[in-house]
């Protein structure tokens, strides 16, 4: 116990969290480069490079600044956000189904949308702004309803699984209600996708994620005080309560914005902090390893969907769902026959 | 990922108490199983309902009872029970109380298979979809189960959540591909999505009910294993019982309950998720109390949505899928905030 009483001024850094987040920023770095100079018009890096410092022609800066850079800047920036939501929520219930796609929020972003898609036909900026009220409310009233004496992780996740399957079964209501057309899109947006948005979708994201992801890092030790228990993490100092609805603030904000920036893309949230858990091996979660995992998740989804259905093929989602899924399975297989169990 | 730390003790009641409990929820089945027969779009006086039940005299408001109202609530019956059970099942074998059908994959096997079968294979109506879904419940089921015991030490309730969990994702992402790139068949798809029991007549009851029979025995004679399974490895294993066999019959029964019900009416959620939860808020984690509570409340639930949806909006129907979800959630929500939560 002697380990606890120290009270360390900086975070602690683990070697093998440290090396995993090296690899996976240098695996982002190359990953943004392959996903800059590929497409439609191929481009070479230094092309790229030059372009970026404002040495391009016209027609290469189009294509860098307007078409490329804006969608790269937001699959960072949503895979990092939701990854981080996730992590935050995992940890706070204990349970790695606790994520913002299984407790309701998501869902009551799509809800929020899809009613502006079926009943008031909005554009693309009203239907953002309607993801993000419809995911906050559903938080509020998910927070609300499952505050009894303090908030409890596991309850949170209760109510907030009651929450996801009222709040589905009305996202499939309005879907059977509508027209075929607007079912379409309406189907469309529920995939999540990167398709047709820019920098108006990037820049108010990376606002909010610039202000919370060193909020949510900042925390993150705590978040590894509080696995331990309540009263423990009470003993050592930690303000339970406050530390607990501080973070559920960040992981809501941070998966409404997200939602509303590029649709509910499946699956992030779930996979990549669980994946980062099992790279770095460690007991506690890492946010940082978790938003990196997010980020390179959603980057190489991104491409591999542009390069195997074209520039405006299927959205995102669907690749993030296939990789990530077929990524865990092949990492948990793949240890479990090391480990032999 | 850590245990959850527990909540005080489950409350113990008698066995008495529990007995009586579940006489009482027998009776209300019963019950509503009459009320589905008897109300409908078309009002057919209770005297003549009563009457038309025994004999059929080929009146027309007899046609309507025996071949439409009787086949549908004995479905809805079976279905409801079938996803109850596989629930408090699923949430056994993976000690984890959030698990539910879904989450094995077995739904989304089954609605993968469906939407092939619209797509590839220009499969429509219900009977058409019966067996391409139990088809896909099973071989998901199979998949995940692979997944979650390769290595010598058998499956762990985690590992079975995250491959569940990983091969719903990829499940999905295909179910999206198709409806995203095939107009057509997310037409169709949309409304068998939902989960309904309209329009679905005694052959489809016939097909399905030797397969949720099986299931239903079978989950019910795991109870004393689930039970030990609930101890942890080592001190199940110290009392005699046997994991790895408790856990791949256990999967059996699941794919075969829900394989069966999904097929049925579609993919419904919330029931099996929420019906063992509440379950074990009333009478305590003993697994053979949460099965049979479980099987015979599943089916009040789904039966009363399904008179609800009815009786709305005539002559035009509420899906199945919508009310339960509506009816079911305030009740979740108001035993998850009033109660100790029970956990697993």
């Amino acid at each position: 116990m002697t380990a606890l009483r120290e009270r360390p001024a900086a975070v602690r850094v683990r070697p093998r969290a440290l090396v995993t987040a090296i690899v996976l920023l240098v695996l982002v770095f190359a990953l943004a480069a392959v996903s800059m100079t590929t497409g439609d018009y191929p481009l070479s890096v230094a092309d790229v490079v030059k372009t970026l410092f404002g040495f391009g022609d016209s027609g290469t800066e189009f294509i860098v600044t307007t078409l490329r850079l804006p969608r790269l800047v937001l699959a960072v920036l949503v895979g990092a956000a939701l990854a981080v939501s996730g992590g935050i929520l995992q940890s706070l219930s204990g349970n790695p189904l606790g994520s913002p796609d299984v407790i309701g929020f998501t869902q009551g972003s799509a809800t929020g949308a899809l009613l502006v898609i079926v009943l008031a036909h909005g554009d693309s900026g009203q239907v953002a702004l309607g993801a993000l009220a419809g995911g906050i409310l559903t938080a509020l009233v998910v927070g609300l309803l499952a505050y009894r004496r303090g908030v409890q992780g596991f309850r949170l996740i209760l109510v907030g699984i009651g929450m996801a399957a009222m709040l589905l079964a009305a996202n499939s209501y309005l879907v059977t209600r509508a027209s075929l057309q607007d079912a379409f899109s309406a189907q469309a947006w529920q995939v999540g996708g990167l398709n047709g948005r820019g920098w108006e979708e990037a820049v108010p994201l990376a606002v909010v994620v610039a202000v919370l992801l060193p909020v949510a890092f900042g925390l993150g030790r705590r978040l590894s005080l509080l696995e331990m228990g309540d009263d423990a993490a009470k003993g050592l100092g930690v303000p339970v309560e406050r530390s607990r609805t501080l973070l559920i603030v960040a992981a809501v904000v941070l998966c409404a914005v997200a939602t509303a920036a590029a649709g509910p893309i499946s699956f992030v949230a779930l996979s990549a902090p669980q994946l980062a858990k099992r790279l770095t091996r460690a007991a506690q979660p890492v946010l940082v390893c978790s938003a990196l995992m997010g980020a390179l998740l959603l980057v190489a989804s991104d491409l591999v969907t542009r390069v195997v259905f074209g520039e405006e093929g299927l959205p995102v989602g669907i690749a993030t769902a296939a990789i990530g899924g077929l990524y865990l399975m092949w990492l948990l297989s793949s240890q479990w026959r090391r480990n032999r169990g | 990922m850590s245990p959850p730390a527990p909540v005080g003790p489950p409350v113990r009641r008698g066995r008495t108490a529990r007995g009586t409990g579940l006489i009482v929820a027998f009776a209300a089945l019963v019950l509503i199983m009459l009320v589905s027969v008897w109300i409908g779009s078309k009002s057919i006086p209770f005297g003549s309902i009563w009457s038309v039940l025994w004999h059929a005299d080929g009146s027309a408001d007899a046609v309507i009872i025996h071949d439409q109202r009787i086949p549908r609530t004995l479905l809805g019956a079976l279905v409801g029970a079938a996803l109850g059970l596989a629930g408090a099942v699923m949430q056994a074998l993976t000690r984890n109380p959030l698990a539910d059908p879904g989450l094995l994959g077995v739904n989304n096997g089954a609605s993968a298979a469906v939407v092939s079968a619209i797509a590839f294979f220009g499969v429509s109506g219900v009977l058409g979809y019966v067996w391409f879904a139990f088809l896909g419940a099973a071989v998901a089921s199979v998949v995940v189960y692979v997944l979650g015991t390769t290595g010598r030490a058998g499956a762990s309730p985690d590992r079975l959540v995250m491959s569940g969990a990983a091969l719903t994702a990829v499940l999905q992402a295909y179910l999206s591909a198709i409806l995203l790139l095939d107009p057509n068949t997310f037409n169709q798809f949309r409304f068998w999505n939902v989960g309904s029991l309209s329009g679905r007549r005694a052959d489809v009851l016939v097909q399905i009910a030797p397969f949720v029979a099986v299931g239903i025995v079978l989950a019910l004679l795991l109870a004393r294993p689930l039970n030990a399974l609930a101890l942890g490895e080592q001190t199940g294993r110290a009392l005699g019982a046997r994991p790895g066999r408790t856990r791949v019959l256990g999967a059996v029964a699941v794919t075969l309950l829900c394989g069966a019900s999904t097929a049925a009416i579609g993919p419904i959620t919330f029931i099996g998720l929420a019906v063992p939860q509440m379950v074990r808020i009333l009478v305590g984690p003993d697994q053979r109390w949460v099965l049979p509570y479980s099987m015979v409340l599943s089916p009040v639930l789904l039966l009363g949505s399904d008179v609800v949806g009815r009786v709305l909006n005539p002559p035009e129907e509420l899906q199945v899928g919508i009310v339960t979800a509506f009816l079911g959630a305030p009740v979740f929500l108001a035993l998850c905030r009033r109660r100790k939560l029970a956990r697993l």
